[in-house]
């Protein structure tokens, strides 16, 4: 055992959203000279931890100990004084600059207090540079680097902020084979020098490549910290997916009709390849994979959103290729995006004014507005779908997460659409309004739509679901049926781990 | 409509009104010459180019936009439709050329913007110097004067005692209202200005109606070149400059927010009136032109502040 505090505790650290516990009571530590990595689903609550260690978050209760002292971290600043640094996915980069300016920006070296001393930055950086065993130049802008060169510079970055705890979010997402190597060899180097990295990833082979310890976590809940070492992939498989369905799935099967759409050999320039399945009448399709997995992807390029390289889409046994969103709905296709707040609403405009949106040609035929239907159809909106507002006048800016999605999808019943894309149709939405989203997809397919349903929550997609397809980078890699999907099986293939 | 939901949904517009109300109380106060009928008549006669050059800008600024190429606008389809006018060309057709030379600048700025991808402000800012300089190409930098009385009678003539500017401003403000609150047009500016990518996956040509927001801008410019050349017996390439400035001014004043998505013609037309209300009454409290300036340049600051204060208290 060792006797010196470990370099980093958090005990029982609690965090809620509204309408979310994104943390409850989780512990984590970090010893000097270890990599430390952390896993668990999408929305397990490792980043909501980690902007916590950064001081993007403030805890709601729980304390963090720093080798043996009590902190409270106040911002980002705070905790890069303390020595914690963190590369996220998104680099913290400005394209323009030279490395040097980047690797010092905010604690610029200077003459007489104001005048930049470029001679000393530019040392900084080179400093930095070499004892990553890296080749940039220093004077290169940041745009001109590849990304894992742009990655070096982050860490690069960190190193001269002398960090004695380093978080890695993903790193090797981007990053090619070689390119992976390398890193391992600095982050190896950077433990060997006695700083603490906790890593967070996906990739089975690498966790067990650099890791030395593991802690899952699962709903905002540890579930256990394991030594690499001596743990198999099957356990951790388990550790992340095992839990009781005790969430309400009041999915009522029906039987299935006719194709709705038929895709065959879906190929995108960016990130699909090769995507082939049909979804049917009263059926729900669950789509599954991790963060990044192209199922996004797949729900714009069905909308019409982005180009098709190559393939075929039949909406109604009849081929299409949609060249702008305009189509795909006129097809009869609907889209409740991802991000709700973003691509779903214009959030300053009334509930009334969204759903008239894509249905102008009914509130405004023959080009003038008809307010009797303008009303009707918000009417039908809210009282249909139970939205919670004081009138439809109200700007969807103020409405919770739960009432906006069934805003959004209250723009797409009144066009009378079939074939729906819910990309996370729950994230953010508390438990009863979940259920009554469930409901409303359950009518859809009694009423003969198809739902093609992109979700990152286990259970939602094992209990709604009447078929699971997987994707992993950008390909479908499995299908379950009800009998045979289960957690361990479906996030298998996810994660690539299946024999 | 009853009191409650006047004040819930126009609040903005009764909150300029008030001030508009207030400063002709002052001013009648002040001065015995303001509230007259033939002053106000002047005012509103005054007001009403810089107001109907307002109603394009305001909806550029709805859709997040702005146009700075307005006053040169202005200028090169006066120009234009004077030269045409001197030729005896019948004075509806020349003012259809003019119209057509305001609204296919506009158009232009609009598809430098869509399929240009063009920030609109350096768009217009570009269409700016262009227009200018193609005015002042145009006619050699020499301003062309002198038409029939039929043509001049656009500002100088009356309708139930209204000058003829007035009322143009009127019908032009009562159509544009109609389109952005009675078509779809109108609800796509908002919807653009509001977001523009969740209005696009709503199955609306973003590029096509935002083209014919710019066109729209530009044709307003023109309509108010026509009753500034009929009112003027002049066209002058050198006119309207400026005009950008005043037009974004009763904009912001009327309650359109620069972010997009908010913004009515109602209270634009009061924060114009404004403008010519407060440089009518300085003109006859004898302030001299440079404090004026300086005291305009305030008021839109302040009314704007207000604005901001009102709507993080709301929040």
């Amino acid at each position: 055992m060792m006797d010196a505090p470990p370099l980093l505790a958090m005990h029982r650290i609690g965090k809620s959203f509204p309408g979310v516990r994104a943390l409850d009571g989780v512990d984590f530590d970090l010893r000097a000279g270890e990599v430390h990595v952390l896993l668990g689903e999408n929305g397990a609550g490792k980043s909501t931890l980690m902007k916590i260690l950064s001081g993007a978050y403030r805890p709601d209760e729980g304390t963090i100990h720093l080798a043996g002292e009590p902190q409270r971290i106040a911002s980002p600043q705070h905790a890069q004084a303390l020595g914690i640094s963190t590369i996220y996915q998104e680099f913290n980069l400005v394209p323009h600059l030279p490395v040097s300016a980047n690797i010092s920006l905010g604690r610029e070296p200077r003459h007489a207090g104001f005048l930049l001393d470029r001679r000393a930055m530019r040392k900084k950086a080179e400093t930095a540079l070499r004892e990553l065993e890296v080749a940039i130049d220093p004077d290169s802008p940041i745009s001109a680097l590849g990304v894992a060169e742009q990655q070096m510079v982050e860490v690069a970055k960190a190193l001269s902020l002398d960090a004695r705890i380093l978080v890695m979010d993903e790193p090797t997402s981007a990053l090619t084979e070689t390119e992976i190597a390398n890193l391992f060899a600095i982050v190896r180097r950077l433990r060997d020098r006695g700083v603490g990295v906790v890593y967070i990833s996906h990739r089975m082979e690498e966790i067990f490549e650099i890791g030395d310890r593991v802690t899952v976590l699962r709903d905002g809940r540890h579930v256990a910290t394991r030594e690499l070492g001596t743990v198999t992939v099957r356990e951790l498989v388990r550790d992340m997916a095992d839990r009781e369905l005790t969430e309400h799935f009041p999915r009522e099967t029906v039987e299935p009709g006719a194709p709705l759409l038929e895709v065959r050999g879906l190929t995108t320039r960016t990130k699909l390849r090769d995507v082939s399945f049909a979804l049917r009448r009263g059926e729900i399709l669950g789509l599954a994979g991790l963060l990044g997995s192209g199922r996004t992807e797949l729900a714009r390029a069905l909308f019409g959103a982005d180009p098709l390289q190559d393939g075929e889409v039949r909406v109604h046994g009849r081929p299409c290729r949609f060249r702008s969103p305009r189509e795909a709905i006129q097809a009869g296709i609907a889209l409740l995006p991802e991000d709700r707040r973003q691509l779903g609403l214009v959030l300053p405009l009334s509930i009334k004014r969204n759903v008239s949106l894509p249905n102008t040609h009914r509130v405004y035929p023959r080009g003038l507005l008809r307010k009797t239907e303008e009303r009707r159809l918000a009417e039908e909106c809210v009282t249909g779908l139970r939205v919670k507002t004081p009138h439809i006048e109200q700007a969807t800016a103020n409405l919770s997460g739960g009432n906006q999605q069934k805003v959004v999808l209250g723009k797409w019943l009144a066009r009378q659409s079939d074939i729906f894309i819910f990309d996370e149709p729950t994230r953010g939405i508390d438990i009863g309004a979940k259920v009554e989203i469930y409901r409303l997809m359950n009518r859809l397919t009694r009423e003969g739509a198809g739902i093609l349903m992109i979700s990152s929550e286990m259970p939602e997609v094992l209990g709604m679901s009447d078929r699971v397809l997987v994707m992993r980078e950008g390909r479908l890699v499995g299908e379950f049926n009800r009998a045979n999907a289960t957690q361990e099986a479906v996030l298998g293939a996810a994660l690539g781990t299946t024999p | 409509m009853n009191w409650k939901n006047l004040i819930l949904h126009h609040g903005r517009q009764l909150g300029t009104l008030a001030g508009l109300l207030l400063l002709c109380l002052a001013l009648t106060i002040a001065t015995p010459y303001f509230l007259t009928v033939s002053n106000l008549l002047t005012v509103l006669e005054q007001v009403s180019i810089n107001a109907i050059v307002a109603v394009g800008m305001t909806v550029v600024i709805i859709t997040a936009g702005i146009d700075l190429s307005v006053g040169s606008i202005l200028a090169f389809a006066g120009v234009v439709m004077a030269t045409v006018l001197q030729r005896e060309v019948p004075v509806p057709l020349a003012i259809g050329i003019g119209l057509a030379v305001g609204l296919g600048c506009g158009l232009t700025n609009g598809l430098l913007i869509t399929l240009g991808r063009l920030p609109p402000f350096i768009a217009t800012l570009g269409m700016m110097s262009i227009a200018r300089g193609g005015a002042l190409l145009f006619t050699n930098g020499r301003p062309v004067s002198g038409f029939s009385d039929g043509f001049r009678a656009l500002a100088t003539s009356q309708f139930l005692f209204i000058p003829m500017p007035t009322v143009i401003m009127l019908v032009v403000y009562l159509a544009c209202h109609f389109l952005l609150t009675r078509t779809r047009f109108g609800l796509y500016a908002y919807a653009m200005g509001g977001n523009e990518q969740a209005t696009h996956l709503s199955g609306i040509n973003v590029r096509r109606h935002k083209t014919l927001v710019y066109g729209l801008c530009g044709l307003t410019s023109a309509i108010a070149a026509v009753i500034l050349t009929a009112r003027l017996n002049s066209a002058q390439p050198i006119a309207g400059m400026m005009y950008e400035l005043d037009a974004i001014a009763a904009t912001v004043i009327g309650g359109a927010s620069l972010m997009g998505g908010q913004g009515t013609l109602i209270g634009t037309l009061i924060g114009a009136l404004l403008m010519g209300v407060l440089r009518n009454g300085l003109n006859l409290l004898e302030v001299s032109s440079f404090l004026q300036q300086v005291i305009i340049g305030t008021v839109i600051i302040v009314a704007v502040l207000v604005d901001m204060g009102l709507k993080a208290q709301k929040k």
